[in-house]
This record gives C-alpha cells, structure tokens and sequence, in this order.
C-alpha cells in the first residue's frame, strides 16, 4: 500500500478556529473534508502538508435550508450521497441532485462533500500518478517540472476540471460564500473559475469554502445531468454535460448549459439560450433547436488528451451527451448515464 | 444477479442425463456446501502474508527503475544505510545468479546486475524499521544508468538485434524470446482444394489478473539457519527451489509456506523479486523481514495475458467442414522469459479441439520488448488464439449461410479420440454445451432475428486439466498425499497444493470426506507448507482437481482398505460388506453391526498399527512423438460454449452485454456451486478484457495506469446476468470424472461477444480491446450512425430472454 506522508491533525469546533489554524500555519496546512480526492492525492505525494485541518466538526458548514428568498443555502460539507437524495435538492435544483448521484462511487459519495467536488483539484494522465511513476516521467509542468506532455510545448497547464457538480451549480446560477482570514465574501460561481491546470480556482490562502447559494429557479425550471464514462460506478467523468431549461406556456423561456471534463475549468457552452429561446417543448422544431444546440457544443469544445480517454472520440461524445441531457431535461428523465 | 442468487443454495445444478449416476448416490460430492475457508474469510479471520507479524520484524522496500532499458553502471547506496532505522541494502550484487520458472530460460535477477529492461525493473531493496523509513532510505540511493534504446513495438524486435534486451548466443537475435512452428498435415493441399479459404488479421491487447491481494512475502532465518518463506504465492515448490538456487543453500534448509491467498489467477505463479529479497535480507540483518509491494508495483511485475497479433487462415468446404487452419503469431512478451517457452507452444497447441481439421500448421514467435513482463493468465496462450479462430470461424458460416451453432456441430471431434496435433481427448461434453446455450439463450427464435443494434454470438473451446510436463523433468508424481488420523475421528490431510481462492482445499476436504465417510467439518486441510506437505508442483494449467484430487483419492483408497480391513476381521464378515459413511462405520450385510466411525479408527489402529497413508498422481503418457508434444497434453480436456447477448449503442460505441449464458463440460461438477462460481468468474474476467481492460505502456514506455482506478475493471453494476449451464460428461480418468473449470470458461466470451456484435450491427471486429472509441470508429468506417436504426428493416419481435432466465440451467 502507498504510504501517507506524516502530518499532524487538528479537529477545530467552529469556523473561526478553523480559519485561524489555517491563518497559523499558513501554506503548511490544508483543509480536509471528505478526504477523497485529498487523500489519494497525499498518497502520490502531489502535497506535503505538515498540519490537515479537518472540517468535519465545523457546524457552519453543515445542512441544508432553503431561505426566506426561495434559495437553497448548502453548507459545504454536505455530503454527496445525502445532497443526492435530499427532497429540496432533487425538487428545486434537479441537475445538482443527479450530477452528486453520479460522483465516483456509494462509498466516497458518503465520505465526498459538496464542497470538496466544488473545490476538486485539476485532474490529468500525467499528475495524478505516485512519486516513482511521475520522476520517472520527469514531473509535469503542473508540479515538480516544467514540461507539459499534454500539449507539445505547452507553457499553461490544461488539467481537467472534472467536479461533476460544478457545472449544475453554474446553470443553476449558484454563488460561493468564502470566509478566511480577510472575511467573508460571495462570488458568482461563474467568476470563480481560471483557466490554469495549476489551480483553476480563485481561493485565497487561508480562505475556506463555506456555503454554496443556489438562487430559486423560475417556475418551470428543469435540470438534468448527463456523465460519461467507462464503467458505471466510481470514475471521474470523461465528459460532464449539465442542462438547465425553463418553461413556460409549453416554450422554451431560457437554457443554458455547461460542461466539464475537457478543460481546465468547467464551460458554458455559448448561444445556447438564444438557440433555443421561444422554441416549443417538443415537437420537430424543437429536434431541430436541439441538433442547433448539439452543433454549437460540438464546434466550441475541444477536449485535451488530459484526462485517460481518447480525446478524438471525447469531442465526438459531446454533441450526443448535449442532445441526450437536453432531452432528459425537458421530459423530466435525467440523469443521463448508461446504468 | 448470479445464478447462484437466481438459484439459492439448494439449487438443481446441472443438466441430468438419463441413465447418468445421480449425486444422490454421494454424501458429499455433487452437493452445493461452504468452502472449508469461506467463514474465515467473510469474517476476516483468514491469515494473508501480510498478516503475518513476527517480533523484531523489518520492513523492505524496492527500488526500482525509471528507464526502460538502460544499463546499470553503479548503485551507490551509501547515503541510504547512513539513514538511522536502515538495517541493511542489497543490490544486484547481492544476488548475481539468475532463475526463472522454466529451468531452460533462467533470465531474471532479483535486482538488476547489470542491466534494466523495463521502468519497474528491480533495482535495490531496503530493510528498515518500517515502511517509511525504508521508503525514505530509497530516495537516497544513487543509480547511474545509461539508458539503451528501448522496445515497445514487438515488430521491431522481431528485425533488429542491437542492442539486444538479452544478448544471447552470437549470430542469434537476442530479442527473440521463442520461436515455435509446428506442421500436421498439408495444410497448403488443404487450402489449394478447399470451397473456402479464409484469411485474416487479429489483435489481442495485454490484460493482467490484478488479484485482490498485492504480492507480499515475509522471511525469518532461525538460530540453527533454516530459512523459512511465507509468501502469497501460488507455487510453493518452485519456489522452494529457487530460493535454494539463488541463495546457494541446500534445500533442505528452506521451508517455504502458502499463507491464504487472496486471488492469483496465474500472477503468481513466478517466483518473485520480493521473495528473494526478504530472504537475502532477513540473513543480512539476523531479523524478520517482510516485504509487500503496492498496487502499483503488482502492476510492474505483471506476468499477465500477452498481447498477440495473430493470423488465420482458415480452409472449409462447402458444407462447413473445416479442411486447414494455418496460424501465425506474434507474441509480446514483455522484458522477461516467465513461462514463455510454455506460451508460444500453447498459443498453437491448444487449439486443436473441440474441432476436428485434418491439417493444422502453427508459427508462433515470443519477442522481447522493455515493457512489463507477460507470463500465465487464466486461460494460459490459449485465450488468445481462441478469440481469432472463433471469430474467423463465425465469418465461415456467414459466408457459408450457415447458423454459427451448426458450423460448430459439424465439425465437432467426438469422445475418445485423438487431434491433428496428437493429444488424447478423453470425455467430450462439447455439444451438450452448444445445446445448452442454444436453448437457454432462445438462440433459435432471436438470433439474427433482434432489432437493430442487439444481438447473440455463440463461440466454443477447449482446456487442459493439468499437462504432463512437469516445469523440470523428473519421474515423480506430480501431485501428492498424506492422510494422518486422530482416535477423535478428524483426519488431517497434507497436500502441497495451492488453494488461491479457487477452493482446491475444500475440493481435498470433500474427497476425503466422501471416500472414508467423515463429516467435512472432521478434515483439516493442511496445505502448501514444503515441511509439512508432499510436493505438489502447484496451482496453474488448471491441473490441482484433478492431480491433487486424485492424489487424495489414492491415499483415500489405501487408507480405508486398513480400515475396511480391520473390520472386517473385528465382525468376521466379507470386507466387501463394510462400508464408511456419513460418520459411522457399518456392516451392509448385517446393518445392525455399525459403529461411529471414531471407533471404527480405534479398532483400526489396534490392529494395524498408527493409521495413515500417502496417495500420488501421475499423468499417463500423453502427447505426440515430436519435440513440444507434450507441451498441452493433458489427461483430460474440458469444453465450453457461450452465447453472448450485446447491446451496441452506435452514437458512443458502447456495448452492454446483458446476458452470457455458459455452459462448461466440468466432467463433474465435486461442488456445483464452486464449479457455477469457477464459471461466473472466468466470464467475468474475459468480458473485462474484452470491454475494458488494457494493460500497456504510453510513448515513454511507462505503465499507462497502474492503479485499480485507471486499470478500469468492471464493477458490479457493469456485469450481465450471468447464467451457468453445468455439463457432466464424467471422465474416465478424473476424480469421481472431474474436470477442470477455472480457466475453460473463460475463453470462448471474447470472440462470443464479438460475434454477437456482428449479429447486432453487421460489423466485424477483429481487434480487441473493444473500447468504446474503438467500437464507434468501426462503425463510422461501416457507415453506421445513429440514423442506421430507423433505416434498418423493422425487426419481427422475439421473446425476450427473461423468459429464459429463471430456467437457465
């Protein structure tokens, strides 16, 4: 078995203790929630950390509410499989119930919080690999060397993005609330996010996710998540595709739709709301908007030999998962997953 | 579901010929029970190697190398044994002599002396206080290497012979690991008169066994200089003998033990680098040393499936008659000799049934490359060819118009009879194993008759029960005995087979249980222990039921004449009258006079000294008069057929199988539910090779994923129903007519599933893996898209396969 690398643990009671251990040792110390990603993570000697600061007794960061203004208030350590099954989740934010049903698999959604799929770090072929494996390479430009073997030449990082929740919480609108040592501060997710491998987040040091806002979505909101990949349990995705369409008087109001998995951040694929505004809910016309849509996603994403899976045939997927996530949107059936 | 769910324990196993001896008749064989080590396990009260703790015991570690060829021009290991908790380093110098399983192909050090051949290769090990010390003892030894050019593609190796991966005698190319070729017949006259000739290309990927458990040896050195070995092999006795020959220590200071095993499926039947290095190491540092290897070094040492690139030609007549088949191989066989001599003979061997062609010619060459080495995976060179053949044979009856299950029929070789290729085939259940699935599957109503995209495929084979060649030539038995019994009525039996999971202790305890009428739970099974058992020459080539069964059942035998004997003499009565079962002793003719067995063995003993007794098994003379003959010949074969439903899915590529049916001539099934799980797993594991596992380099000759997590194996919710059709077709020679079923019922769900790909969408596919992109860029190369559906005729409805499932026997 790979080994841990040694560190000292502290278990703080309240998100101010936990934001000054972090202020206290600064770079040396990092945040655990769930442990899943962190864990396997330490084990390849991606991060040596000298203090892990666990979450799990925090209660700031803990529960579900829904808020005066119709809001979902999600507390970041949610975990996966209770976010999946919760009736306000599933009622009012469809697509983010069914992209947390599909994270790995029954035993890390309950350990893996929300808030460590939001914060997932960048995924690649090439980093995430033990420390024999990855000298043996000659290290990546994402840690420990300076070449890219994604991109031949490559001077910019382009990990994948592959948190299946992050591109639901964008359709949906959601924002961030971070607290650290500087305070508290809110951002819209779709700010959140840089284009970098390295770190594809803008979380300052110290800086603790703290809850994620999900505003009410219109009456005749729909959502569905649709997630490729090999096997029917415990992968990463090779392509996340998140919907979100609203209804009303039997025509499409408004969409949008957001991907993840071929890029260093998460997408939104462009012009989706305007192709597919004032169309109807079903029917040839609508066929026809939703091959336009596929069409759009096709020719905007152009996924990396990042993460394993062929990269040719990952852009082929993406126009199929559109149409597919876009149908199970509008009649209700997602999510899209071939189990 | 399993069909062991489907069915529960009390389940009709088996399809019962009229006339056919009933398991009625047996006490224990033929009946569904427990493995003897199944509570131990479920509750995780087993011992695994790396459960073993011995006080004062150290922690190794291996150093291994970056380059994929490269030679080795100093270790410096200095700054490592400076570092407080190193006990001591050893290197290539430390263990110069060289071994490998097949004593004529000796081609491994435990750690590089001069040269490394593959990124992973063994370079140094470290003896620690613990695992982190030793791991941090490995970042401070220092190689220097100079790296050689490096092979990846096997095709090159083949031509090119600097530098040489073994450099070997001079004028011969040192990267050529075995070459074979084998003529039975004209096979050219064959081709040049028949209706049809087929010929084709065909690829098979590497795959590995990834066994649960990670390899893990512990070794202690006792006052007096005995060495012992515990270590999570599946070949004890050879193992024993290359520690004596790496080491230089007479054997008869080693003993080496077989801790229980979790999983093996060939992967460790080599002997290792860790077994050696603990060794060395616990006589080093006059301590315990225990050495297990991560996940990713499981990888590295490998020994799976070898990538085959293989062609076929393939004669017919008009009416399906196969006249010639005529194949070349190439085969990768990674940086290492492993069982590879064995492997380019099997590749070519073991095709020769359950067909019968009058002419057959085989050219198969193993090529070095510096990639992990290939050995044994279930289904040892022969999965390989089988997928090619069977595919190719399937393209016979299309072009043919003939239904894929008759081609299979017409050219079915029939009982007690002798292949092209010279092996004796005893029982032969092969079509009672196409009727199987052709019922259970609705073959008749749904093949070719399912909507567009869903279809069936049907592909047969055959396999050994153990061959007669022993790894080193020698005139013992292969397997054998010892039964030893306590006046408390239990017996201990000491076989030095290996039980990795496949149950062959529970088959030994059934056998003795059976024979001399103990209850199961009165059998102590002590096994694989060279001090305590009589040799056993291991678990591979599906040879431990029958050798090791038959062993027991010779000891067995001799045991019960003493017994039988004594009683006789005791009641004054025929001893043909007295019989031992069901825990008691009895006198048939006067069932009256009975007494439980525990007196029956003081009455015994009295009379004839302290009971025990020993049992062997040898294999008859088997095999063709030519150099390799004996290479495959096996005192008995066992056969399969599947049908493989798949689904295609033809926007992404994707195959969902939903339902394999398999029905595998066992001989006789001595525990029907270990036979039903031998079969559910072996389709388990070549429907993952087919669908998703592949095991190889990138372009820097690195391992492209070595974890459970990038190495993508199916879970769970990936499998289809699996439905176990049980054929006894009672061999002469085996145990109570006992077969092999651990590695037969692997083979034929390849090329079944390929098969039922072209019946769904008209495509073949010759080339494994079927990988999602793979599928789907056939497809596209066939014009078939997402519109092809609505073009297809509409299909005429069929039933269902759900009507099948519950009678699925």
């Amino acid at each position: 078995m790979l080994r841990m690398p040694q560190f000292s643990l502290e278990r703080p009671r309240s998100l101010a203790q936990a934001i000054a251990l972090l202020s206290e040792h600064g770079p040396a110390a990092l945040p655990i929630a769930g442990g899943t990603d962190l864990v396997p993570n330490l084990k390849h000697e991606l991060h040596s950390p000298s203090v892990l600061v666990a979450l799990e007794h925090v209660p700031e960061l803990h529960g579900v509410r829904v808020l005066a203004d119709g809001a979902l208030s999600i507390g970041a350590m949610t975990r996966l499989a209770d976010l999946a099954l919760h009736p306000e989740v599933v009622a009012r934010a469809p697509a983010l119930a069914q992209a947390a049903s599909l994270v790995a698999g029954p035993q890390l959604r309950t350990m893996g919080t929300l808030g460590g799929n939001v914060l997932l770090d960048t995924r690649c072929q090439w980093i995430n690999q033990s420390y024999f494996w990855r000298q043996a390479l000659g290290f990546c430009l994402k840690k420990d060397g300076t070449v890219c073997h994604v991109v031949e030449g490559g001077k910019k990082c382009v990990a994948a993005a592959s948190n299946d929740t992050a591109p639901a919480l964008m359709t949906l609108g959601a924002t961030l609330e971070l607290e650290g040592p500087d305070g508290v501060r809110e951002i819209a997710l779709d700010e959140f996010w840089v284009a970098d491998g390295i770190n594809n987040k803008k979380l300052g040091q110290g800086e603790l996710l703290v809850r994620i806002r999900v505003p009410q979505q219109r009456a005749g909101h729909r959502g569905a998540y649709g997630k490729l990949r090999e096997r029917g349990s415990i992968d990463f995705p090779m392509l996340g595709v998140a919907v979100r369409v609203d209804i009303a008087d039997e025509r499409i109001r408004d969409a949008d739709l957001c991907v993840v998995a071929l890029a260093a951040r998460p997408l939104r694929v462009k012009r989706v709301g305007e192709t597919l505004a004032g169309k109807p809910a079903q029917g040839p016309e609508l066929e026809t908007a939703i091959e336009a849509v596929a069409e759009l996603a096709h020719k905007q994403c152009h996924p990396l030999p990042n993460i394993p899976g062929d990269a040719d045939w990952r852009k082929e997927m993406v126009p199929v998962y559109v149409r597919r996530t876009l149908l199970a949107a509008l009649t209700g059936s997602g999510p899209v997953h071939h189990v | 579901m399993s069909a062991r769910d489907l069915h529960g324990p009390g389940a009709p196993w088996g399809e019962r010929e009229p006339g056919h001896r009933s398991n009625d008749a047996f006490s224990v064989i033929g009946r569904p029970l427990r493995k003897v080590d199944g509570l131990a396990k479920a509750t995780g009260a087993a011992l695994y190697a790396d459960d073993l703790v011995l006080p004062g015991m150290l922690h190794a570690k291996t150093l291994r190398s970056p380059h994929a060829h490269a030679r080795v021009l100093r270790v410096d290991a200095s700054a490592a044994l400076a570092l407080r908790g190193v006990h001591a380093v050893i290197t290539g110098a430390d263990l110069p002599i060289k071994y490998g399983v097949i004593p004529w192909t000796p081609d491994e050090n435990a750690l590089a002396v001069d040269r490394v051949r593959f990124i992973g290769d063994p370079v140094a090990a470290v003896a620690a206080i613990d695992e982190d010390t030793a791991n941090a003892a490995l970042k401070l030894i220092r190689v220097e290497y100079e790296p050689l050019h490096a092979y990846m593609d096997p095709r090159e190796s083949l031509v090119r012979t600097e530098p040489a991966i073994h450099p070997g005698k001079p004028g011969e190319n040192g990267n050529i690991s075995k070459h074979v070729r084998l003529d039975f017949g004209d096979v050219d006259a064959a081709a040049a008169a028949a209706d049809l000739v087929l010929e084709g290309d065909y690829t098979f990927h590497g795959t590995t066994h990834a066994p649960i458990e990670p390899h893990c040896a512990l070794a202690s050195w006792s006052a007096d200089g005995l060495l012992t070995l515990w270590s999570a092999t599946q070949i004890t006795h050879y193992v024993h003998r290359a520690l004596a020959r790496v080491l230089e220590l007479d054997p008869a200071r080693i003993r080496v033990v077989q801790p229980c095993l979790g999983g093996a499926f060939g992967g460790k039947s080599d002997p290792f680098s860790l077994e050696f290095c603990v060794a060395k190491l616990a006589q080093k540092t006059g301590r315990p040393v225990k050495m297990l290897w991560t996940r990713e070094e499981v990888f590295y040492a490998h020994r799976g499936r070898h990538p085959m690139q293989l062609h076929y030609r393939t004669s017919a007549s008009r009416d399906g008659r196969i006249s010639g088949v005529d194949a070349k191989i190439l085969i990768d066989g990674g940086s290492y000799s492993s069982f590879g001599l064995v492997t380019t003979y099997y590749a070519g061997q073991l095709l020769t049934g359950p067909y019968d062609f009058p002419s057959y010619r085989f050219d198969s060459t193993r090529v070095f490359t510096n990639k992990p080495p290939c050995g044994p995976k279930r289904g040892h060179g022969s999965v390989q060819p089988r997928f090619a053949f069977e595919v190719q044979l399937d393209e016979i009856a299309e072009q043919l118009a003939l239904d894929p299950i008759e081609i299979r029929r017409r050219n079915f070789q029939g009982e007690q009879t002798r292949t092209v290729n010279g092996q004796r085939i005893t029982s032969n259940g092969f079509l009672q194993c196409l009727e199987l699935v052709e019922r259970a599957s609705g073959w008749k109503d749904r093949r070719g008759k399912l909507p567009f995209g869903r279809g069936l495929g049907v592909a047969g084979s055959m396999y050994i029960s153990g061959t007669n060649y022993p790894v080193y030539p020698n005139d013992m038995p292969q397997a054998g005995v010892q039964l030893k019994v306590d006046r408390s009525g239990a017996i201990t039996v000491f076989t030095g087979g290996n039980d990795i999971g496949q149950g062959s202790n529970s088959v030994v305890a059934y056998l003795v249980a059976e024979e001399l009428g103990v209850p199961v739970e009165h059998v102590r099974v002590v096994a694989a222990d060279t001090d305590l058992c009589p040799v056993d020459l291991g678990a591979y080539s599906s040879r431990v039921t029958f050798m090791v069964g038959n062993a027991t059942i010779d000891a067995c035998r001799k045991l019960r004449a003493q017994i039988v004997g004594a009683l006789a003499e005791h009641w004054q009565c025929e001893a043909g009258r007295v019989r031992l079962i069901e825990g008691r002793a009895i006198d048939t003719g006067d069932p009256a006079r009975s007494l439980p067995i525990a007196q029956a063995f003081h009455i015994a003993e009295a009379r004839c000294d302290t009971l025990g007794s020993t049992g062997s098994y040898n294999t008859p003379k088997l095999g063709g008069d030519y150099r390799g003959g004996t290479i495959g010949a096996s005192p008995a074969y066992s056969f399969t057929a599947h049908v493989v439903e798949v689904e295609v899915d033809v926007e992404t590529g994707r195959l969902t199988v939903p339902h394999v049916w398999i029905a595998h001539d066992c001989g006789r099934a001595l525990n029907p539910m270990l036979v039903a799980g031998q079969m559910e797993g072996s389709a388990y594991m070549g429907l993952a090779e087919a669908l998703m596992e592949d095991h190889d380099v990138n372009r820097y000759g690195l391992h492209a994923g070595p974890s459970l997590l990038d190495y993508r194996m199916p879970t769970a919710v990936d499998m289809p129903e699996l439905h176990a059709l049980i054929v006894e077709s009672l061999d002469p020679e085996g145990p109570y007519g006992a077969k092999e079923a651990g590695e037969g019922p692997l083979h034929p769900v390849l090329p079944a599933l390929s098969n039922a790909i072209h019946d769904a969408v008209g495509v073949r596919l010759r080339h494994l893996p079927f990988t999602m992109p793979r599928v789907l860029r056939e497809l596209r190369a066939a014009g078939i898209d997402r519109r092809a559906r609505e073009r297809a005729k509409p299909a005429r409805l069929a039933t269902p396969p759900h009507a099948a499932r519950g009678g699925a026997r």
